[in-house]
């Protein structure tokens, strides 16, 4: 093996064992504060069709970046050629030596260098194959190099209206990493130029370039600076963030072992941190960036000022939560859930005091009700949302009350996403009391936000609906029917909702009976954030208008003739400017209840249970 | 009036210039969640604060449910919701 060595390689050597050693103590670090209980879950998953599981997806995610084709195939292209491209030229130079030697074991350099090493022409057709594979394997790679560069300067080319700022680190390992390939190409048609090792490639530039260079010496030079630019890249992959290659093939693996974060940081935490590849797809889609122009609050920024630990209360705070960057992040991360892990650790101890609500209860009288109708916070500022419910109810003849008619207690959302889970779950607790009082079946809510919230936080044993979820069920039940229009209805899906709660479908079926369903580009996972959202606050008032503003002209200039969303706070927020009338879902049906069904199966309701204040 | 403390009215109107904006209308009072169950005006702690008679509005400010109604209803569009959230992080 000495025979295979030249003082050129140990920048590359002192690199590789540089970045295994940093890589086996921070993940074995990681591995060990894993939540407590992961570690049998792990074993127990790990010979289990799960990791043939997360073999396909790193196969997927990792190499091919099936998520970044589907977003862009521009940006796809980049990044697998320098992936898979990479992958492959590390493989088959594996096996090109493997078959050259004989041996499977040789320095661990030594099929990177190989063309160094090994001066004469191979001889066997297998051989030349993978010369000439290695070549072609070479300029797939540059390809890829050949677009982030111009993605740097000019990144609407591979789709992106903007790409991520960087750090020193990023930097340093950014120009390395666009050195080592050509610096490869360079040193190995000049090797090529004198002894007649290269391929198709390296063999006519060698040429080319030997006809009025000293190749020799060149070669030399070039072969040193392949293996420091080789070397200084892994040194600084820990510390840039390249450190998403090694670590999101972890990450997958944990995930399809079932392992996430929850409500505290923990070890995985740590995986899904690094693996952001700050790619900046997030950046694009963030209602704060786009509509607002600041850019320091998106995911890529804050999972950045996170890891180099000088992230500040001000970002935290400056999101709507709305998760759209969740939804496109190739990497998958959990983002809003890091967000919130990081809100719930930067308040102090409770300030507050709800002793007010001890003197409210629920006087539930014979007939129990069915059906618990929760309007929320919201709906109240939106009485044609309430109203509605209120009629429709009635007219299915179901026996419900009203529960928080005189006024709500919030469901506690609100102080939740600001990081008071303490204080919010008093909220909670005096609700679901409440709720459990009443003896219904059945809670229905008109806002997205208390349903997220009974769903989530409120370990209700009874059926949680949105009122959308509700009326498509009275309509399939034909317990209420509706006179349908030709009116043209657009949907807009508000966040907690469709990406919250992935309901999707209801919403567009209640419509498709009502009126005409419009298709427009920005639905459904793709909805955009209205801008009223009660998750952020930090956001200016005109920052929050210029939100509004945008959402409300992109839906008023669809072809529909109403603009329909199924949250009281969309609502608002929508109708605020949209050029055309914003209706809840509620209200369209509301209005469109046929009388002379009702007439028929409608018995007069009457309100039997509601809040008693002493 | 001497005795009056304004550097919580400065604080604030630094922090959220919309502060300042208000014209004392009530509606956030109005429709306050928890104005409906007690004794809570945030109409009133925005007077005293821009008073500087801030004594009195520690205890009242626990009561706020962070529902953002008032937001919601402001017609001067005043940023409330950021207002009691800073206001909760300079008292405690």
């Amino acid at each position: 093996m000495i025979r295979h060595f030249d003082p050129f390689v140990l920048p590359f050597i002192v690199g590789f064992t540089f970045l295994l050693t940093a890589l086996a103590v921070l993940y074995s670090r990681w591995f060990i504060q894993l939540e407590a209980g992961s570690h049998p879950k792990i074993l127990s998953a790990f010979f289990s069709l799960k990791t043939l599981n997360a073999i396909k997806e790193v196969f997927l995610e990792c190499l091919i970046h099936r998520k970044i084709f589907k977003i862009n195939p521009m940006l796809g292209y980049m990044h697998m050629s320098l992936a898979f491209g990479w992958f492959l030229l590390i493989l088959f130079g594996k096996l090109e030596t493997f078959i050259y030697t004989g041996r499977f074991a040789n320095a661990i350099y030594y099929p990177i260098f190989f063309r160094f090493f090994e001066l004469n022409p191979h001889q066997s057709a297998l051989l030349n194959f993978f010369n000439i594979s290695m070549d072609l394997l070479l300029l797939f790679v540059l390809s890829g190099v050949c677009l982030a560069i111009i993605k740097r300067f000019k990144s609407r080319v591979t789709g992106l209206k903007q790409t991520t700022k960087h750090t020193a680190g990023d930097r340093w390992a950014l120009s390395t990493l666009w050195l080592i390939f050509p610096l490869r190409l360079l040193s190995e048609s000049l090797t090529a130029a004198f002894s007649g090792n290269g391929s198709i490639i390296t063999q006519p530039l060698g040429d080319f370039l030997g006809s009025f260079l000293p190749a020799q010496q060149l070669a030399y030079i070039s072969w040193w600076g392949y293996s420091v630019c080789l070397g200084g890249f892994m040194a600084a992959l820990p510390f840039s963030r390249y450190m998403h290659i090694p670590t999101e093939i972890f990450l997958i693996f944990l995930r399809n072992w079932g392992i996430f974060t929850n409500k505290k940081y923990s070890g995985v935490s740590n995986f899904e941190l690094h693996a952001c590849s700050r790619c900046g797809i997030c950046i694009d889609v963030c209602p704060v960036n786009n509509e607002s122009g600041r850019r320091t609050t998106q995911m890529v920024y804050f999972l950045r000022d996170l890891r180099e630990k000088k992230l500040k209360h001000s970002i935290t705070e400056n999101c709507m939560m709305c998760g759209r960057c969740e939804q496109v992040c190739p990497v998958a991360i959990p983002l809003t859930t890091q967000r919130q892990i990081q809100r719930d650790k930067s308040m102090q101890k409770p300030f507050s005091d709800f002793s007010y609500l001890e003197r409210i209860s629920y006087n539930a009288n014979e007939p129990k009700t069915e059906v618990l109708y929760f309007a929320g916070c919201m709906s109240h500022l939106t009485p044609g949302i309430r109203q509605s419910m209120i009629k429709i109810l009635e007219a299915s003849g179901i026996k419900y009350s009203f529960l928080d008619e005189k006024g709500p207690i919030c469901c506690g959302r609100p102080l939740k996403l600001s990081g008071k889970t303490e204080e919010a779950q008093i909220l909670s607790e005096k609700n679901r009391t409440l709720i459990m009082a009443s003896g219904a079946h059945t809670l229905v809510t008109s806002c997205p936000i208390c349903y997220k919230s009974f769903k989530e936080d409120y370990h209700l044993n009874i059926k949680i609906l949105h009122h959308t979820e509700f009326i498509d069920q009275l309509l399939v039940k034909k317990q209420i029917a509706i006179q349908r229009s030709d009116e043209k209805i657009a949907y807009h899906d508000p966040c907690e909702l469709g990406r919250g709660s992935a309901i999707y479908n209801q919403p567009r079926q209640i419509i498709r009976r009502v009126g005409q369903l419009v298709k427009h580009p920005d639905e459904r996972e793709n909805a955009r954030c209205c801008g009223g959202s009660l998750a952020n606050l930090s956001v200016t008032t005109s920052e929050r208008n210029e939100i509004q503003q945008s959402v409300s002209s992109y839906l008023s200039s669809q072809p529909c003739d109403i603009i329909a969303t199924a949250c009281p706070m969309c609502k608002k927020s929508i109708g605020r400017f949209a050029e055309k009338p914003v209706k809840d879902i509620a209200e369209l049906v509301a209005s469109g209840l046929d009388e002379s069904f009702m007439n028929e199966k409608a018995i007069k309701n009457q309100k039997y249970n509601e809040l008693i204040f002493e | 009036m001497d005795n009056n403390d304004f550097s919580l009215s400065v604080a604030l109107a630094a922090i959220e210039p919309s502060f300042a904006w208000c014209i004392g209308c009530g509606s956030c009072t109005a429709t306050c969640s928890a104005a409906q169950f007690t004794e809570f005006n945030p109409r009133k702690i925005n007077l005293l604060i821009q008073r500087g008679e801030v004594a009195a509005i520690k205890q009242e400010l626990k009561k706020c449910m962070l529902c953002g109604k008032c937001q919601l209803i402001c017609p001067r569009d005043v940023n409330t919701r950021k207002i009691i959230q800073n206001l909760k992080r300079i008292m405690q």
